[in-house]
């Protein structure tokens, strides 16, 4: 079997290519809605959807381009709220229409915050991004329009219709969360294999040389800004929207941007599938670890126990990744294929 | 002790003033639009000069290099060759001094502008990028032609797909050329040293550049690798008709590669010409087996 290229000639289909994509699809949108119990939904697939596609947007930025942010979580705040906002002050406004204009706004956000970085490198760079993670929370708690006033500046979601279809319940929300995921995670995927991706790539390996050649470096770090935190922000609407319902600023604080950041360490950096198995390890293992230690230490593993035991072996688990596998989960998973096949 | 020091104060105020002269030096300007106009001349450098905290790496360098001629710069470690290359390519703004290239004149080149101004470079230290191809590390020495941004790109809209496509015949004419085929597609870190040098070399030819820089291509080198990349150079000449300037250490590569070749030494250009007078210069002969003179400036050979 062939198919028409758009230049005329007939190309075979690489069904080995096809398979997986074709079992994504199947399990995402057929086994899943029809199947999975509530509880998977809700606690497990929408914040490892939403986080999914922080870290695809974090990877762009860090990973493809070298540039270290600290600053995810404000990106997802700005996403939610403008979100929120939009939603609000626009009478009729479709959902993917806000979700787009709340990417778009983050991404303003995002170069603004991204300009230290035609100065700054490393260490140095990720310091000032930190700069977007205190000034982003500020602002939305110290200006009640961005909150609709709302004393404590909590933000609740909006009704989810998305072309007459009512989304609010577990599934609707997860086939929302999925949707966007599996679009933006196809445009990601254009993106760092084309010519624009090289060039991201370029900065990161030789700044220099790449100037040198003709690469416009200025404009490729604010590019992979703004991108990057567009695909954060909407991962933001996602995280408010479909995950907790209810959020404020204070939700978008230091820990999540980390979390981000280790999502993409522990995947596998420069990698679209390492984002995933990332941010699947995190927002499984904890879960696994509290069945693990209840099981084995009954009620002495209470949950001071297990808040603290998380963070220890997550810890030891990030230095013991950047030390034995700095490509992550995603580097081991291609080294276990190959053992198998 | 007095002396010295007064003599160093001395001199110190005589090259500040020197200096003021040399922003405004006329006759430098004059001798640089003369050169420059000249067609056969790609490249002018007039009255080059660079400090480091001090230390002058360069003073008051002349060079022009003629259209298609491969143009040597020797000199001894720290003689300041790197350092004339990265001011040609802009990665250096020189103190003083103005650089034609193909009648254009600056004093400082815009480093980002290189490309399109039709000069390409080599590092001395390899500058790939390591996390691509091979086939995409030399496709990103075209990047300055490409025009599509990136929404064309990702939708893979026409002019995006004709630039990849015209990028990627290039590439494999390069690839070709420079015997590249068998590892194209691996990741270009894992290539062996010698064959990372020659990908640099094809990620510079496949600009297509009118002037090639090529800061010691053959450093750390195998003999066999070091007349395998003399051919190629030469052939990159005779083929592509680029010029070239070769910065070189190894002064026995350059005798037989180069039709011109300028001696630096300290900083400045103590000979200029074919390599049989090059060869025969007792300043040359000087710097490179060392001072040649006693204490007592008494003839020791």
């Amino acid at each position: 079997m062939a198919v028409q290229a758009l230049d005329g000639t007939r190309v075979p289909i690489d069904w080995q290519r096809l398979a997986m994509p074709a079992v994504l699809i199947v399990v995402g949108y057929g086994l899943i809605p029809a199947y999975a119990s509530s509880y998977l939904v809700e606690a497990i697939l929408l914040p490892f959807l939403a986080l999914s596609l922080a870290a695809v947007g974090l990877n762009l930025l860090t990973g493809y381009c070298g540039q270290l942010s600290l600053g995810s979580s404000a990106f997802m705040a700005v996403g939610a709220f403008a979100a929120y906002n939009f939603n609000l002050r626009i009478d009729g406004l479709p959902l993917p229409a806000t979700m787009i204009l709340a990417g778009i706004s983050a991404a303003g956000i995002g170069v603004v915050f991204g300009l230290p970085s035609l100065r700054l490198r490393g260490f140095y760079l990720a310091v000032s991004t930190l700069a977007a993670q205190f000034f982003v929370q500020w602002a939305l708690t110290k200006f009640g329009w961005f909150s609709n006033y709302n004393p404590s500046g909590v933000i609740s979601a909006p009704h989810l219709i998305v072309a007459g279809f009512p989304l609010d319940g577990a599934t609707g929300r997860y086939l929302l969360s999925v949707t966007t995921v599996i679009v933006l995670t196809a445009v990601v995927w254009r993106l760092v294999n084309s010519a624009t991706g090289r060039n991201f790539i370029a900065v990161r390996d030789n700044e220099t040389a790449a100037r040198v050649i003709g690469v416009p470096v200025l404009r490729t770090k604010l590019l992979a800004f703004a991108i990057s935190s567009f695909i954060i922000g909407v991962a933001g609407v996602l995280w408010a929207f479909t995950y907790l319902r209810t959020v404020e600023p204070a939700g978008f604080n230091l820990d999540r941007s980390f979390q981000i950041l280790f999502i993409i360490i522990i995947g596998g950096l420069a990698s679209m599938r390492g984002a995933f198995l990332g941010a699947a390890f995190i927002v499984v293992f904890p879960l696994l670890l509290s069945r693990i230690g209840a099981f084995a230490f009954g009620d002495l593993f209470d949950s001071g126990v297990l808040d603290m035991s998380q963070r220890i072996v997550l810890g030891a688990l990030i230095i013991i990744f950047l030390i034995a596998e700095p490509s992550g989960l995603s580097a081991l998973f291609d080294r276990l294929k190959r053992r198998i096949g | 002790m007095i002396g010295a020091s007064l003599g160093a104060a001395a001199y110190e105020r005589a090259s500040e003033i020197s200096a003021i002269l040399a922003v405004a030096n006329p006759v430098d300007d004059r001798r640089l639009a003369r050169l420059s106009s000249r067609p056969d001349v790609v490249l002018a450098l007039s009255g080059i000069g660079i400090s480091f905290g001090g230390v002058k790496a360069l003073s008051d360098v002349d060079l022009e290099v003629e259209v298609g001629e491969i143009r040597a710069v020797i000199g001894p470690n720290g003689a300041g060759k790197s350092s004339l290359i990265n001011i040609i390519s802009g990665l250096y703004h020189a103190d003083r001094g103005r650089i034609a290239i193909d009648g254009q004149s600056f004093s400082q080149v815009p480093a980002s502008r290189l490309a399109r101004l039709g000069v390409a470079r080599t590092f001395q230290n390899l500058a790939l990028f390591g996390g691509l191809s091979v086939r995409n590390n030399i496709a990103c020495g075209r990047v300055h032609t490409r025009r599509a941004s990136f929404v064309e790109h990702i939708a893979g809209l026409p002019r995006a797909r004709s630039e990849d496509a015209g990028i990627a015949e290039k590439t494999d004419q390069i690839v070709a050329f420079l015997h590249l085929e068998s590892v194209a597609d691996r990741l270009v870190a894992t290539l062996p040293y010698g064959l990372q040098k020659r990908v640099e070399l094809a990620r510079a030819l496949v600009a297509e550049p009118k002037l090639l820089l090529l800061d010691e291509p053959m450093a750390g080198m195998t003999a066999t690798e070091k007349a395998e990349m003399a051919g190629f150079v030469r052939a990159a000449r005779d083929r592509h008709g680029v010029t070239i300037i070769l910065i070189e250490h190894d002064i026995g590569v350059v005798m037989g590669l180069s039709d011109r070749v300028a001696v630096l030494d300290y900083g400045r250009k103590i000979a200029d010409g074919t390599p049989a007078e090059v060869r025969a210069d007792p300043a040359v002969i000087r710097a490179y087996i060392g001072t040649a003179e006693g204490e007592n400036g008494e003839d020791i050979r």
